[in-house]
Formats: C-alpha cells, structure tokens, sequence
C-alpha cells in the first residue's frame, strides 16, 4: 500500500491559514480559455464563456513548469495533493487545506481475483479530511477564492462537497452558505451542519438546487460558488487524482481508469491530469490512458448518450440510491463522453441493487466501505470486465470517491447482526453450532 | 401575454444592466425573440447558427427546465417568469 505515512512531514508553512501579504507566486497560470469558441478571459471569478456560455478551462504555460527537478520538487512536497501545486491554479504558500490528497493506491488483489483482473488497484478517496474526493477541489477553490478576495463561500451540493465546503469555510474563517436537497441521507446533512455553516434545505432534487445556485451567482456576486462562479478553479483539483495514480505507480501511467460520473467533471479532469503528465515530461507521452465512466442507471443521460452514439446529452429526472451522482443535467456530460470515446473506454451504468451489491463485494474483498459512489463504480467495473471493455492484463484503477459512513440508508436494510443471542456461553456456542453448519451447507 | 424574464450577469451587458426585464409572446421562443426586439444581439449569445439553444444555455419557465416542458414551443402564462441560465454550474 502506497500513501501518507504515520507522521506527516508537513511544514508549518503548509498549514498556516492566515491571508498572506506575499505576492501569490501563480507563474504558470495564464488565463481561461473558452472550450467551446476558444475566447481567452483573465483568471478571474469567471465560469462561463460571456459570449456563447461554454465552459472555462484553465490554460497553463507547461514550459514554464516543466524543469529537470520538476519530480523531486514534487517528491519532496507535502503529502497531500499541494506537492501538485505547480500544476494547479493558485499558489501553494497559504492553502486553504485540511490535508486533503495523497491518498492511499491500494492493490486490491482480492477484488482482482474475483473479478479475473491481474493487476486491479482502488485509489481510496474515503481517505480524504470529510470523507470524499470533494475536499481535493475545494481546496483550491477556497485558496482561489481568497486570493480573488472573496469573504463567503457557497455551493450547491448532494451532500459531499457540502460536508468539505463547511469543513474548509470552518478552516479558513470564512462565512458559508450551504445549499443542499431537502432529502439528503442524514449523516451528509449532520456532518455538514456541525461545522456552523448557514445550510439551506431546498425542496427539489440536485438540479433545482443547482439552478437556483447559478441564478443566485448573478444576485450575490461577492459570493465565491465553489462550483459556479469559481468552477473553472475548483475543477482543477480532481487532477490531483490523476497525478497521484502516476506517481503512486512509480511515475508510471495506468492503463485504464474508472471514474464515478455525476456532472462529469471529475473525469474530464482526471483525463487532463493525465495529458498535463505528460506535457511536463513526467510520464511516457505516448501512452493512452483508457478512461471509462460509471452511473447509477436511476441518473444515466451520459452512458444513455454514449450507447446511442449521440452527442446531446438528454437532462433526466434522477431515481437512484446513489444521490451523489443524481445530478440529471450535468454540466461537463459532454466533455466527459469525449474523453471517453478519445480513449476508447467506455461508459456503463449500474441498477440500485447492483450498486448495492458493489458496495457489499468492495467491503468482503478489500476491507474498504465505500459510499454509493464507489458502488457505482465497482459494479459498473464489474459490467466493464464482463463486456471485455476492460482487459484481463491491463494495469486498471478504479476511483473509490467517498466514505460508506456517509450512505448507510443505502445498505442498512441487507447487512446486520448475523444472529442476536442472550449473553450466555450456551446460547453462543448453540448460535456458532448453527452457522458452522450453515456454513458447511454453503461450501458443499 | 407579458412574462418576466430574468437575465444572467453574462448577459446584462445587453440590458443596461437589468436582471429581470418583460417581454411579450405565447411561447417561450416569442418571448425571447421579444427580448432580442428590446436588447439586439440577445439571440445571438443565446441561439446557434440553427436558431437552436446554445448547447450551454438552459431555459426554465416557472423553475421548470422547458427541455422537460415542450420546448421552445412551451406556452407561457401571464405573470410566469423564464430564466435564462448558464448551464455550467454543478457537480
């Protein structure tokens, strides 16, 4: 197993959160960059093209940040995701950072075995500060926020970025508002609300929410929307992931990745984390990373999309155990199933039993309890090996995203005391007689 | 039939700075044809070289995404509001 040792070697530096008068060192940085017309805006707190609404990407100078020490620069950063910092949107002097990334790629020969893969690795997310990958983008949308002097911070969430946005809004001092579905799963609402954030429980879905979030980015515009008006920033976190799969693999690329779908970014940027690689000259440039996507079939518009070969991506009412990802009307759905055809994966989706059924193999195989996120992705992993998609040899990741604490709702009814006894040596070893019996019945 | 519709901050440039103008029509695509009437090169930003809605703008009659609804061809009420919306945001 690979990741954060027991003692973390960070400076004292690193952990500072007091708003700095050193000049921001962003270097590379150079501007936006429309992805649909190609028109260029400073790096400001801008999230669509103001001329045909397409999204912004954050354009860097790679010469300026490839260098001969690039790697050790990086290997002797933090252990967290700003050993990355060179390549992502702010500077790495006063994060907003709770110790987020850097965690652990974990071998996962058991869950191989079964699934007939050789060489199955899960990058474990449930590692992360509150739980999920979230807290990877929000730390640099926060950073990114205060240094565009931002004193609110806000989102709109199914409930994983709401837990991290109040953790780093806690963290860095800064007033939060926090809007969420009203029928969240009751831990995500709890381990939100604790840290003091104003949280708004709105009655719709995800994309009501969202709608209202990107209306209310107009009314409020010194309001810093992690995942609207700082988008293009925030986005970039989830490269972190990409680039610590190479690293973890000894600078080596993978050759195929599996990546939960909700609104899409988080693959388009995995995609990216692995291309910036390669521009930098870490990681063999010829290389292709297969990179696959997984839904909830209950929320699937982008694997319906790719299945009927169709460049629109339709909106849908989402119905589906797996509320981190019923996102019906995802923004990057489209970027994300070109990422995904230009790297010959594919795009599956998983029923609400079958995720259940991901989560509980996960759990069995590698001791890892994953939220529905993660079943998504193990039970459409499991589709992609049937199907062939994913070959038996190849070096295959598959990105578990958030923690299981998080979604007991969603197991709750299909795991629980094997058997209750009173507390008498008899009435044990009568209970134990059963279930060695049972149990030989199973194995014969 | 007079509607409300509020208008995005990529667009105000357009409207002197206004958030919420009214326009006229029985559909949701005479209305924005109205707005265009009112603040010339609205329907540029907002519709292709098709005339269909840019790929990244979503509309909403009453909250409601009108790609749910019927469309451009959605009828509208008096008094309802649309919303012109980026549609990157999220997730």
């Amino acid at each position: 197993m690979l990741g954060k040792p027991a003692q973390c070697e960070l400076n004292e530096k690193t952990w500072c959160q007091c708003p700095s008068d050193e000049e921001d060192h962003l270097s590379a940085l150079i501007e936006l960059v429309c992805k649909e017309c190609s028109r260029h805006f400073k790096p400001e707190a801008l999230h669509v093209c103001e001329f045909c609404f397409g999204p912004l990407e954050v354009s860097y100078d790679y010469e300026q940040i490839s260098s001969s020490t690039l790697k050790e620069e990086i290997q002797n950063g933090p252990n967290t995701m700003w050993r990355y910092s060179k390549l992502l949107p702010v500077s790495d002097s006063l994060p907003v950072d709770l110790g987020a990334g850097f965690t652990p790629l974990i071998r996962a020969d058991r869950l191989g075995s079964q699934l007939g893969l050789s060489h199955l690795y899960i990058k474990d997310d449930t590692r992360n500060p509150t739980g999920s990958f979230k807290d990877r983008v929000v730390s640099v949308a926060l950073t990114k926020a205060r240094q565009l002097g931002f004193k609110v911070a806000a989102c709109a969430s199914t409930g994983n970025l709401a837990n991290s946005v109040a953790a780093h809004a806690a963290r860095a001092g800064m007033e939060a508002y926090i809007f969420i579905p009203y029928d969240l799963e009751k831990a995500k609402v709890v381990t939100t609300a604790v840290y003091g954030s104003n949280l708004i429980a709105v009655k719709g879905n995800y994309d009501d929410v969202n709608r209202l979030c990107a209306e209310l980015t107009s009314e409020v515009p010194d309001w810093a929307f992690v995942n609207v008006n700082v988008r293009p920033y925030y986005a970039e976190g989830s490269k972190t992931l990409a680039f610590e799969v190479a690293e973890q693999l000894g600078f080596n690329l993978p050759d195929h990745v599996v990546v939960p779908i909700a609104s899409g970014s988080q693959l388009t940027k995995v995609d990216k984390g692995f291309e910036e690689l390669k521009k930098v000259g870490l990681v063999n440039s010829n290389k292709v990373v297969r990179i696959s996507g997984a839904q909830a079939t209950g929320c699937s518009p982008v694997a319906q999309a790719f299945r009927q070969n169709d460049d629109f991506i339709r909106p849908v009412k989402p119905d589906t155990i797996a509320k981190s990802l019923a996102i019906g009307n995802p923004a990057d759905g489209y970027y994300a199933m070109e990422a995904v055809r230009n790297t010959g994966g594919s795009i599956e989706s998983a029923s609400d039993p079958e995720i259940v059924e991901g989560i509980k193999l996960l759990a069995r195989t590698e001791g890892i309890f994953t939220e529905t996120a993660g079943g998504v992705t193990v039970a459409n992993l499991v589709k992609l090996v049937e199907s062939g998609v994913v070959d038996k040899d190849e070096v295959v990741v598959a990105l578990i995203t958030g923690h299981g604490l998080k979604t007991v709702e969603a197991i709750e009814s299909s795991v629980g005391p094997t058997v209750t006894i009173e507390p008498k040596l008899n009435s044990f070893m009568e209970a134990y007689s059963e279930l060695e019996f049972s149990s030989e019945i199973e194995v014969e | 039939m007079t509607v409300k519709v509020r208008i995005p901050t990529q667009l105000r440039s357009l409207t002197s700075g206004l958030g919420q103008i009214d326009a006229e029509g029985e559909t949701v695509g005479q209305v924005l044809n109205d707005v265009n009437r009112l603040f010339p090169g609205f329907n540029e930003r907002v519709f292709d070289e098709e005339g269909k809605l840019r790929r990244f703008v979503n509309v909403f009659l009453a909250d409601e995404d009108v790609r749910f609804l019927d469309g451009l061809e959605t009828p509208v009420k008096s008094d309802q509001v649309i919303s012109v919306v980026p549609a990157v945001a999220g997730g």
